[in-house]
């Protein structure tokens, strides 16, 4: 595809005072769900900015599905999906991290920036690298500012509806 | 197939210069089969449109719609209604299917969003392969099966030329020389005297010459059903 990049506007600065990123996460079932689930139970501390949508598996997604998080309000997405060469659907997981390159050379046409979506593999046993990668992943954007889609700081809610909107869309 | 390719997002975005609303039209035919201009792709491109738009502050009503084909009437008038209610139609349809669509729809302007590239092959998952040259002559016969006006850099009927190095191409190492894959080919079938018969210069009158080409079928053409019915 011919594609070209236009710089991604940098909001770092304009940020208004207590931003907040709105996080959609896009997990597996058989891994990062039940990995952030163990999180739970675990006691352990995360970010609350992340929004878990759960797919049966990575390979599930779309390009159309981060565009569309984006679309309603994300500042952040990521894509969390089981270890290489661990996938339950065989190589899911090793689609979804074309994808998620795809895409991010999408948003870099866009100009919103490929960094502001990620993939993650974990095992549904570590809770704690679920929480590791939403801190991280929140930590990121809050570096990077809030998505230049909007001035407002995002509307976690609206995000997560346009995030399941994108996986209806793709799914018609 | 016809294999597509999407212009840049600023090309495009530039071409919708001064539109307010846009009818986004894919394709479900051999753009939807190369990833170039399917449904989803409409999606993906529609979304990238209203990001933009957002982006910069303009006012952008965005539409979608896909059809089976763009180069068939019956297909192409279903774009009709929602393409009149706005100020473009952005065709992700091949360079035919934009055309069709001027011709058809006639009053509403049809922009394209893809580069045509060639007719190919799906050579590999995600790869798409120039075969043909649509050269209006097929001379394949003469070559067992491959095509030099396609495959060859130089499209040269008589080939290799010099240039032909360890089965690569002088052109770009990373292309085959066609003429090395037609001598072993012709060798694998016992017919390498076939190689020794020159092949005549090519009739080009059939293919790029004398304007566009038409081709037609008596047996489908449309009955006169005025007389049909004296
Ligand atoms: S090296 Fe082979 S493919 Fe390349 S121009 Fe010469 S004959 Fe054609």
């Amino acid at each position: 595809m011919m594609s070209d990049e236009r710089e991604a506007i940098d909001t770092s600065e304009t940020a208004p005072a207590g931003f907040e990123p709105v996080i959609v996460a896009f997990c597996c079932q058989y891994c990062a769900y039940a990995a952030a689930d163990l999180a739970g139970s675990m006691r352990l501390q995360y970010s609350p900015n992340v929004r878990v949508v759960r797919l049966l598996c990575t390979g599930k997604t779309d390009p159309i599905f981060f565009l569309k998080a984006f679309e309603g309000g994300a500042d952040g997405v990521f894509v969390a999906g089981c270890m290489e060469g661990n996938c339950h659907f065989v190589e899911g997981n090793l689609r979804a991290k074309q994808r998620v390159q795809h895409a991010k050379g999408l948003l870099d046409e866009v100009g919103i920036g490929g960094g502001r979506l990620e993939m993650y593999n974990m095992s549904a046993g570590e809770g704690a690298k679920f929480a590791a990668a939403a801190d991280e992943m929140t930590e990121r954007i809050r570096s990077l500012g809030p998505s230049p889609l909007r001035p407002e700081p995002g509307d976690a809610e609206a995000a997560l509806q346009a995030a399941l909107d994108g996986v209806e869309v793709a799914q018609a | 197939m016809i294999v597509a390719e999407r212009k840049p997002l600023d090309e495009i975005q530039q071409s919708l210069e001064g539109c307010k609303s846009v009818l986004v039209a894919g394709c479900g035919t051999c753009v939807t089969v190369c990833m170039a201009g399917g449904e989803k792709e409409v999606g993906v491109l529609a979304s990238m449109l209203r990001m933009r738009a957002k982006m910069d502050g303009t006012e952008l009503d965005i539409r979608e719609a896909t059809v089976q084909r763009q180069c068939d009437r019956e297909y192409v008038e279903q774009l009709a209604e929602l393409g009149e209610e706005c100020d473009a139609i952005l065709s992700m349809g091949c360079g035919v299917g934009v055309n069709y669509a001027t011709e058809v729809l006639k009053t509403v302007r049809v922009i394209p969003a893809l580069n045509t590239r060639f007719y190919g092959a799906n050579v590999d998952e995600g790869v798409w392969s120039e075969r043909c040259g649509g050269c209006g002559e097929c001379i394949v016969a003469s070559t067992e099966g491959i095509c030099p006006i396609a495959r060859c850099s130089k499209s040269i009927l008589n080939g290799p030329c010099g240039g032909s190095q360890d089965g690569t191409c002088e052109v770009d190492p990373e292309i085959a020389c066609v003429w090395q894959l037609i001598y072993d080919r012709m060798d694998s079938l016992g017919r390498l005297d076939k190689l020794e018969e020159i092949l005549a210069p090519k009739d080009w009158s059939k293919g790029r010459d004398g304007g566009p080409g038409t081709t037609s079928r008596e047996d489908a053409a449309a009955i006169d059903r005025g007389e049909a019915s004296e």
